[in-house]
């Protein structure tokens, strides 16, 4: 048994012991469970993949004379001007300004709210155009300048939902290829396509939220920030393993760091086509192990972690519920699967090869006594599902 | 026999006048166009496989290149650039010919093979980071 102080205390004098959450399932085999927890301080777990629940907040500071603004585009990527006065927030989804959408399916979305939070990020120059009604106490009508990340007061991100704890594999039954955020699915159920790091995945190392709660620290494309919240959709009431691992989508995370400390390499935006834009981001959370249950968790392997196959041209957009049936992550990974007894290509839409450089990245970080722990201040709800919409009538 | 892929470059005046045929004809040589843009007052570019006997291939890229035509053996029309490249593998169903592919399964870090690309340029459309690009 370990507490949080004296992990961060082992940290801090540089000798904690960190490993991977691929690199601890050798390591558990070889020494024991009982021996590896004593020795072993924490496990790293990493994804990368499009999040479009993500986006950010910038606060421009005040021109002179000032202005309210209540229209604003970033390099004509309309932002969302609803709050004060030069604070605005940009989603990582929004489309340019003129963007033909899927007007000529399918449609191409090159540049968008992800690609303005990139470029951000990388420190290269955008173009404010703001516009207001103007007041007495905000004169200005109109503001058109060009900034970088530097000249922002705060450039913070905040994502509503990350980290989907298990995800789904897509297939297109269909006779005609469709477009997802899951990428192009060719007709008759020719490719699968998938999104999760499976074993190195944040809270597929942790199904039941023992260790990364609202307050937990994490590395957020090479930022220090933390989990805010549960994410949007949480739905930990579902269908588990016997090893509490989530055979569908279920926790989901809300994030925030600031992005003047990011690294542009993990915030990358991205052009789904015939779907939109979204934001593909880097994250790593780190697991304290605090006792040898903890680390039994982090020990799950790509062969014990499944995924729901869904047929994307007709299951999901309806909503029927119907799973073809469950791929394990190390069949998917391999890059061929069985559906129907016919063997399917399947690739990623998620980066197991990023995912893999980020858990390096922040184990390198925590064996230097850069990165501490934070414990939880609350745990994730653990008993909640998601609910649908439910469209009414009009009542006359 | 030996098969070149090769990439040529026509300046704007020579697009008019029937190399291939030439080389067919003339030279014993077997050609499989994989991409073409020749367009009438303007420059073009065509990626194609040549196939003969390495005597052939001399003398037939010695009569391309008397119209001024450039010849790159190096330099092909796909680009696949490995920065912009995220490596999550989301174009490799989509290349038929697997010139994209996952180099090790341990590490799922994706490869270009160029020599086995046909420009097809599905990879273009199906990358959602821009790291295949068309010179042409």
């Amino acid at each position: 048994m370990k507490s949080y102080a004296e992990i961060n205390s082992r940290i801090e004098s540089g000798k904690a012991v960190v490993l991977t959450a691929e690199e601890i399932i050798d390591y558990v085999e070889r020494k024991g469970l009982e021996e590896a927890a004593e020795e072993v301080d924490v496990v790293t777990t990493a994804t990368f993949g499009p999040m479009c629940s993500s986006g950010c907040f910038l606060n421009f500071g005040h021109s002179q004379p000032r202005i309210r603004i209540t229209q604003a585009w970033i390099d004509d990527v309309p932002a969302y001007c609803g709050v004060a006065a030069v604070d605005v927030y940009l989603g990582a989804t929004e489309l340019r300004r003129g963007d033909p959408a899927n007007t000529y399916y399918p449609g191409e979305f090159r540049f968008g709210g992800g690609h303005v939070i990139e470029k951000l990020v990388a420190g290269e120059k955008l173009e404010l155009h703001g516009l207001s009604y103007g007041t007495d106490d905000y004169p200005r009508r109109e503001v058109r300048t060009t900034f970088t990340i530097k000249d922002l007061n705060q450039a913070v991100m905040v994502n509503p939902r990350n980290c989907y704890q298990n995800y789904n594999a897509a297939i297109n039954c269909s006779d005609r290829p469709i477009f997802t955020y899951l990428g192009q699915l060719k007709p008759n159920g020719q490719n699968v396509s998938y999104s999760s790091a499976g074993q190195l995945s944040p809270l597929l190392n942790d199904p039941l939220y023992e260790t990364i709660g609202i307050g937990t620290k994490v590395w957020l494309a090479g930022a220090q920030g933390h989990v805010y919240a549960e994410g949007t959709q949480h739905s930990p009431t579902c269908q588990r393993g016997a090893n509490d691992v989530p055979t569908e989508g279920a926790g989901t995370l809300a994030l925030t760091a600031n992005m003047k400390e990011m690294k542009s390499e993990f915030v990358r935006g991205a052009s789904l086509r015939g779907y939109g834009v979204s934001l593909a981001l880097g994250i790593g959370i780190p697991i304290p192990i605090l006792n040898p249950r903890v680390l039994k968790r982090t020990t799950v392997r790509d062969r014990d972690i499944l995924a729901p196959l869904i047929d994307y041209s007709s299951d999901y957009p309806n909503r029927t519920g119907k799973v073809l049936c469950r791929l394990s992550y190390e069949e998917l990974k391999r890059g061929e699967v069985e559906v129907e007894g016919r063997k399917v290509e399947a690739s990623s839409m998620s980066s197991y090869a990023k995912a893999r450089q980020i858990a390096q990245l922040l184990a390198e970080e925590i064996r230097r006594g850069d990165f501490l722990l934070a414990p939880p201040i609350r745990r994730l709800p653990l008993k909640q599902s998601a609910s649908g919409l439910k469209i009414r009538e009009r009542q006359r | 026999m030996s098969t070149k892929k090769l990439l040529l470059y026509f300046p704007k005046s020579e697009t008019e006048k029937p190399i291939v045929y030439h080389l067919v004809k003339d030279y014993n040589l077997i050609i499989n166009i994989f991409r073409a843009k020749v367009t009438p007052e303007e420059y073009g570019y065509l990626v194609l496989d040549v196939t003969g006997t390495e005597e052939d291939i001399r003398r037939g890229m010695d009569f391309v290149r008397t119209f001024n035509v450039q010849i790159d053996e190096a330099q092909k029309g796909v680009r696949w650039e490995i920065s912009k490249c995220t490596m999550c593998g989301n174009c490799i169903p989509h290349c038929p010919t697997k010139a994209l592919h996952i180099s090790d399964r341990s590490t799922m870090e994706v490869a270009f093979d160029s020599s086995l690309c046909i420009e097809c340029l599905s990879c273009l459309q199906n990358c959602p980071y821009g790291a295949c690009s068309s010179i042409f």
